[in-house]
């Protein structure tokens, strides 16, 4: 495949070699979908269609196959995020407990203006997500891979300093 | 044990009795704590015989929908022609559930060993644990665990020495909640959109690949090997009032309580001692309004509340649902209205969209409960409500649209004047929509 547009290849070296493993899994190259998406995730930080067009071609799927998953579930990025990817859960067990208060919270003091955008020095991205199954922790909050319990307005300035 | 507090005396700790215990999380702490006994000795039982084990027991399903266990595992053929396969729901995104995330991050052992000694009953060699993405503390742990039981020799080729392959695999979900339906959750791990699947076939003739297929929640999977080792009968007589639902089971306490977390309690155990006794409402307050079994379940009013015993049949008799088990306790100064709003909204979120009473009707419950809240309501937006609801009711590939239903049409009809309040102008709006 030629790499267009200075897009660079995932599924080379070791890489690739995690992807056969998980592969071999599964009775098809289909099921090894969404393992390969996150890895391109953690490799490049979102999924773009030319990375789309490499799955694809690696699992003998179509790109357009690949696109109808990747905008199905909502933790995929399709486009680029924020150096810190921020998921505060407003579902209402969390929302009696105050969620609202949480979310507002880390909008203000990421600078960012609203959920969903990225803050102008590309630091932080807010969005609300529902139901992160820790309702009696409220308010949870998934920073990256960190998954962090009873969040409050209160203690968001100290946690964003943890993600620099 | 209620936790992260320590465990009340009311309690009956069977699955929880570790938790909080980083010890149990290792190989050689479970084997301490008499782990992998239940699964050597299911390995040297014919798989019928511990179908037929589990089928005594009494044990349903922990997940939601309470089908007898036993009696799935019996679906799967008989006699094997062609790969059996589990799958083990930890897709956990029920609102107001997180028992499965509990039992997974403090005894991630006792899961693997209740998958392999279901894998055995149904004749797989291969299970999927479909974790949800969210959970990445759940899933490094039980991949852990897993490289353990494999290094240990406990899982792979030749299990525990029996000669049987077991080999488990964790699949990772990607944020849908709709793939907790077990259907979807197939479809999820085929590397497909989560769509639910129209039934007949059934799993247990054509689930993942189209082969032979069991689907289990985590906390049930996790309830079986105690059953091996102590008999159907010590579980049977968990009960404590109903025959028909035994066992133990964690509830998720969560909402307006004082010491939300997990509370592991028999069949049959009064709701309201848990609620004012266990989890304890905020001080000054009084109790408004439950879901005992995740948001999908009927909302109960304080007097149903109260007269509930937590089980199968205890919660149809006071019209909800044991569910999940996810209680979500509403006190006095709740807004019925908007919460149920906010339900709509996590509804409309998950719908996959394929049938159109679900894709469309989730949006309109939305955008009506919405206009109620910002005061542009009318009466009559409460009889379409309930018409909608009507219309989204038994007429779907899959549940979620009876669920987003449920909670709105039990609101109306318990909490009528919370809605008129804001439709008469009596309540001032709380929302702003153009």
């Amino acid at each position: 495949m030629q790499a267009t547009g200075g897009y660079q290849p995932v599924f080379t070296g070791d890489r690739r070699a995690r992807l056969d493993e998980i592969r071999a899994r599964y009775p098809t190259k289909r099921a090894a979908l969404l393992p390969a998406l996150w890895i391109v995730q953690e490799a490049h930080g979102w999924i773009s269609d030319a990375a789309m067009a490499e799955v694809a071609e690696t699992l003998d799927l179509t790109a357009a196959y690949v696109k109808g998953v990747v905008t199905f579930y909502t933790m995929y990025h399709q486009h680029p995020v924020g150096r810190h990817f921020i998921q505060v859960c407003g579902t209402t067990p969390c929302n009696l407990c105050g969620a609202e208060g949480v979310i507002h919270a880390f909008l203000t003091h990421t600078g960012c203006r609203e959920l969903g955008a990225t803050s102008p020095d590309g630091r932080f991205t807010v969005v609300e997500v529902e139901c992160l199954g820790a309702c009696g922790f409220a308010t949870p909050v998934l920073i990256d891979d960190d998954f962090i319990e009873s969040v409050t307005p209160e203690g968001v300035p100290g946690l964003l300093q943890r993600y620099p | 044990m209620g936790y992260p507090h320590r465990p009340h005396p009311k309690e009956t700790v069977v699955l929880s009795q570790y938790f909080g215990d980083a010890d149990a999380r290792t190989y050689a702490g479970w084997v301490k704590r008499g782990g992998y006994a239940a699964l050597q000795r299911a390995l040297g039982m014919k798989p019928g015989e511990v179908v037929d084990l589990v089928k005594a027991s009494g044990l349903r399903g922990r997940g939601g929908a309470g089908f007898p266990t036993g009696m799935k595992w019996s679906f799967m053929p008989r006699e094997k022609t062609k790969p059996h396969y589990l799958c083990c729901n930890a897709d956990e995104s029920e609102p107001g559930t997180f028992k499965d995330r509990e039992i997974m991050r403090w005894t991630p052992h006792a899961l693997l060993e209740g998958c392999a000694i279901a894998m055995h009953a149904i004749q797989a060699e291969v299970g999927y644990i479909y974790i949800r993405g969210e959970f990445t503390e759940p899933i490094r742990i039980m991949q852990a665990a897993l490289d353990e039981a494999h290094r240990e020799g406990v899982l792979g080729a030749n299990a525990l020495g029996s000669g049987r392959p077991l080999d488990i695999w964790i699949h990772r979900g990607a944020g849908a909640y709709i793939c907790g339906e077990e259907t979807a959750l197939m479809n999820s791990i085929e590397g497909r959109r989560g769509n639910p699947r129209i039934r007949p076939p059934f799993p247990a003739q054509a689930g993942v690949f189209g082969l032979p297929t069991t689907v289990n929640n985590v906390e049930t999977l996790t309830s079986v090997p105690a059953i091996v080792t102590q008999g159907a009968e010590w579980y049977q007589k968990l009960s404590l009032s109903n025959p028909k639902s035994a066992g133990t089971k964690l509830f998720s306490v969560c909402g307006h309580v004082a010491r939300p977390g997990n509370y592991e309690v028999t069949m049959g155990f009064p709701l309201k001692d848990l609620v004012y006794d266990l989890a304890g409402l905020r001080p000054g307050r009084t109790l408004k309004a439950c879901q005992p079994g995740g948001s999908s379940v009927p909302i109960l009013n304080r007097e149903e509340s109260e007269a509930c015993l937590l089980d199968y049949e205890g919660c149809v008799a006071q019209g909800t649902m044991l569910g999940s088990g996810g209680l979500i306790v509403f006190d006095d100064t709740a807004d019925m209205v908007y919460q149920i709003m906010r339900l709509a909204r996590f509804y409309a979120h998950e719908s996959c969209a394929q049938c159109t009473q679900c894709r469309e009707g989730t949006g309109w419950t939305v955008r009506i409960l919405e206009r109620i809240l910002s005061g542009k309501g009318a009466m009559s937006d409460l009889d379409l409500l309930l018409d909608v609801g009507e219309q989204m009711t038994g007429k779907t590939i899959c549940v979620l649209s009876d669920s987003c239903a449920v909670p709105v049409v039990s609101g109306i009809r318990k909490f009528r004047g919370e809605f008129e309040a804001y439709i008469t102008g009596a309540r001032k709006p709380v929302l702003a929509v153009a």
